[in-house]
Parts: C-alpha cells; structure tokens; sequence
C-alpha cells in the first residue's frame, strides 16, 4: 500500500487515505481480503494521529471497502457486490463507449445500433 | 473504552503575579497528547504538578485512575519524566546513575538501556557534567524508555534540539504509542512538532485552558478570515477568538471557520489556522478568548 499525504492539499488528510486507498482497491493493487496496517502502524508511517488513521478506516469500513476484525486488524472487504458492479460496470461502460464511437465513424445511426443491441441481446436469452 | 492517563479537575496554583486556573483535561492511553502555549502561560506548572513537585492550592490530579499524591510511588515509578535540566550528582558516570536508578523500578531493562546509549551517543562512562543540553535530554530519555514507563511525561523536549533528533524524538514518540497502554502528554512551544505527531492538543494561556480536544478536530474547525479592513469589522466573525490588523487588512481567528465561510466567504478569504495561527491571535493578537 502505497499513501503520499500533502500537506499543502486543502482536502483533509484523512480523505486523502481513504482517497487513496479506495482507488488502490478498484484498480486491484490491494487484493480483496488483503491485511491493510493497523491504525497505529500506518500512523506512524505517515507521521501522523492515530486518529486520523482511525477515522480514515471508520469511513472506508462505513461504505464497504473495509472490514475490520476485533482484534485481528482490517482487511480490504470480501465480495463486496455493490463496488464489483461498479467495477464491472466501468468496463460495460468503456466497451459501449467504443461501439459508439466506432459507430459514429461508420456512420450508423443510433436507431440503427439499438437494433443490434436488441438483436444480441435476444441472441443470448 | 478509552481510559485516561491523565486525568486532571479544577486544578489552580497561584504565585505572585500568574495563577493556573480550574485546569481541567484528560489524555487518553494510547495516544500523544501536547501542550502548547506560549512561554509562561503555565505549562511547566501542570508538567510540576502532575509530578507533584509542587503545592496545588486546588483539584484533583490521577494519573492511570490513581491519585498522583495517595500513590505517588506507585504512580512515579510508571512515569518516564523526560527533562532537559534532569539533576543528578555532576561527577557521576551515566552508567553509575543508570545503575543507581534501576534499582527504583521493577520493570528496568538494562539491555535496553546500553542500546539506547549507543543509539543516542552517549557514551556511558562520561561524565554527566560533560553532557550538552540536548544529551542531557536523550540521557533522560533513555532513562524514561529503559524502565518502560507507561507515560512519557515531557516538558519542552525539543526546545535546544536540532532539527534531527527533534524528527527522530517525534519518531520513537510514535514508535512508543504502537502499544495502546503508552502515552505521551508533552509540553511544547514549538507547535510544528505537534502538528505532527499530536492526537490531542490542549492549549493553554495566560493560567487557563483555552480548549482541549483531538488536533484534527481543532485544525478543523478554526480559521483564519482575512479582508480589506473596510470590508471586514472583527465584531462580523463569528466565534472571533482574536484579530489582528496591518495597515490595509484585517485578520481574524474564528473557532467555527463553516460558519464564517457561510456567512462571509463572498468578501474575506476563508483559511484553516494552524497551531501556530491559533497560539499567536489569541496570545499576541487582541485575543477575544
């Protein structure tokens, strides 16, 4: 895990981990089940209060990216299916965004390739 | 959950022309606590009392949930009092005074303490007359750490300490408190140290406590609002804690910046205050405090 906290930046240092640590679990450089540092270690890493760290962690456990165990520290939360949809939804997303585009340059319109989008989509079901 | 180390209420001591006032504050275990405000608002005083090296005139001093007067060998003994003018016979060797000490607490670790000579430099069979201002503070700390007290108490540790050591004092802080049992409550006027490393910060001035709270929640919500003087009337802020002018603006510290954002951000420019803004507008600006 990676942080780099600025202290010029007007945003709070605790957003700034979460901010991090958040994008760090999307792209999947923190697997999912993976063993974050306790509060008190990433503290002092940073050079930072233990409260910040802490409160870092209350928010990335309060939207489901963390869980934290009693006892046993915090780890990048299991299946957690709203943010692999989002994820995954990204890509549907991204791959849309290119057929549109490719689309456009052949000239199709966009009656045109909603009709193929209905026709795979029959296709499979 | 939290307890506290350090509990302290409606505690005042007088002398001739300063008083500490109802100090009222508590340090959370497992976390640093500084004390900042500038030089005689009294923080050697509560540093003094805590220890009981002197008479309180009022209040109630416990330290790990104990009197500091009832228990005092007790509680001492769990104490690392770090100094810089830490008094013992001149012409001692620091390893003569280690072994002379180490019989006082259960817990010493003379392992520990030869490592922690050797990490500091300072050589064991010097002369304590011999050492400067700052060794004279690491030899104490190495005392305070070698008899793994529960609560490093300090008063002024980094004044006279080059800029190194300062950054690794700050470091071994931190190391300290990755167990939650230890705490740190130290005195500081150098409030760029605390900024860093401080979970809790508690200010106090002219005798009385300005605020105690967690630093994040301070540097949070105090502010600096700063404007053209004709734009900006001081009675304008609110929760103004203290202002000050130069010949064409006016700055005033506030201890609610969302609020006066709200209410001004169309004609001042709205800043968080550092620790350094907070101790000057109320200390040396016309503090509304």
């Amino acid at each position: 895990m990676r942080i780099i906290i600025s202290n010029s930046s007007p945003d709070p240092i605790y957003e700034q981990i979460t901010r991090q640590i958040k994008s760090q679990i999307i792209s999947g450089e923190l697997k999912e089940g993976e063993a974050l540092p306790s509060i008190r270690r990433l503290a002092m890493d940073l050079q930072i209060s233990v409260i910040t760290t802490k409160r870092a962690y209350e928010e990335l456990e309060k939207e489901g990216f963390v869980d934290t165990v009693e006892g046993k520290g915090s780890f990048v939360a299991m299946q957690n299916k709203e943010l692999l949809r989002e994820k995954k939804m990204k890509i549907v997303e991204d791959k849309l965004a290119e057929a549109v585009a490719e689309a456009r340059l052949l000239g199709i319109t966009r009656a045109e390739l909603e009709e193929m989008l209905g026709l795979l989509f029959a296709e499979k079901e | 959950m939290m307890d506290n180390a350090i509990e302290i209420k409606g505690l005042s001591k007088a002398y001739k022309g300063f008083a500490l006032e109802d100090v009222t504050l508590a340090a959370p275990s497992g976390h640093i606590m500084g004390l900042i405000g500038p030089n005689g608002a009294g923080k050697t005083t509560i540093v003094k009392l805590i220890m009981n090296l002197i008479r309180r005139d009022a209040g109630e001093i416990r330290l790990f949930g104990l009197d500091n007067r009832r228990c005092e060998a007790e509680v001492k003994s769990r104490i690392g009092f770090v100094y810089d003018a830490p008094r013992f016979p001149e012409d001692l060797r620091l390893d003569t005074i280690a072994s002379a000490l180490s019989a006082f607490y259960d817990r010493w670790d003379e392992v520990r303490f030869k490592e922690l000579l050797k990490e500091f430099c300072l050589p064991p069979r010097q002369a304590f007359k011999k050492l400067s201002h700052g060794m004279k503070m690491k030899f104490s700390l190495a005392l305070a750490l070698a008899h793994q007290a529960d609560l490093i108490l300090m008063d002024e540790p980094t004044a006279g300490l080059d800029p190194v050591f300062r950054f690794e004092l700050l470091n071994r802080l931190q190391a300290l408190i990755q167990s939650e049992r230890k705490t740190v409550f130290f005195s500081s006027h150098i409030t760029t140290d605390l900024e860093r490393v401080a979970d809790f910060v508690t200010f106090v001035h002219k005798g009385r406590i300005v605020f105690s709270a967690a630093k994040d929640s301070v540097l949070e919500s105090w502010g600096v609002v700063r404007a053209k003087s004709d734009k900006l009337r001081p009675e304008d802020v609110p929760e103004a804690r203290g202002h000050r002018r130069t010949e064409h603006s006016l700055e005033v510290l506030t201890s609610d910046l969302a609020a006066a954002g709200r209410l001004l951000g169309d004609r001042a420019v709205c800043d968080r205050a550092s620790l350094e803004d907070i101790m000057f507008f109320v200390s040396k600006g016309n503090g509304h405090a």
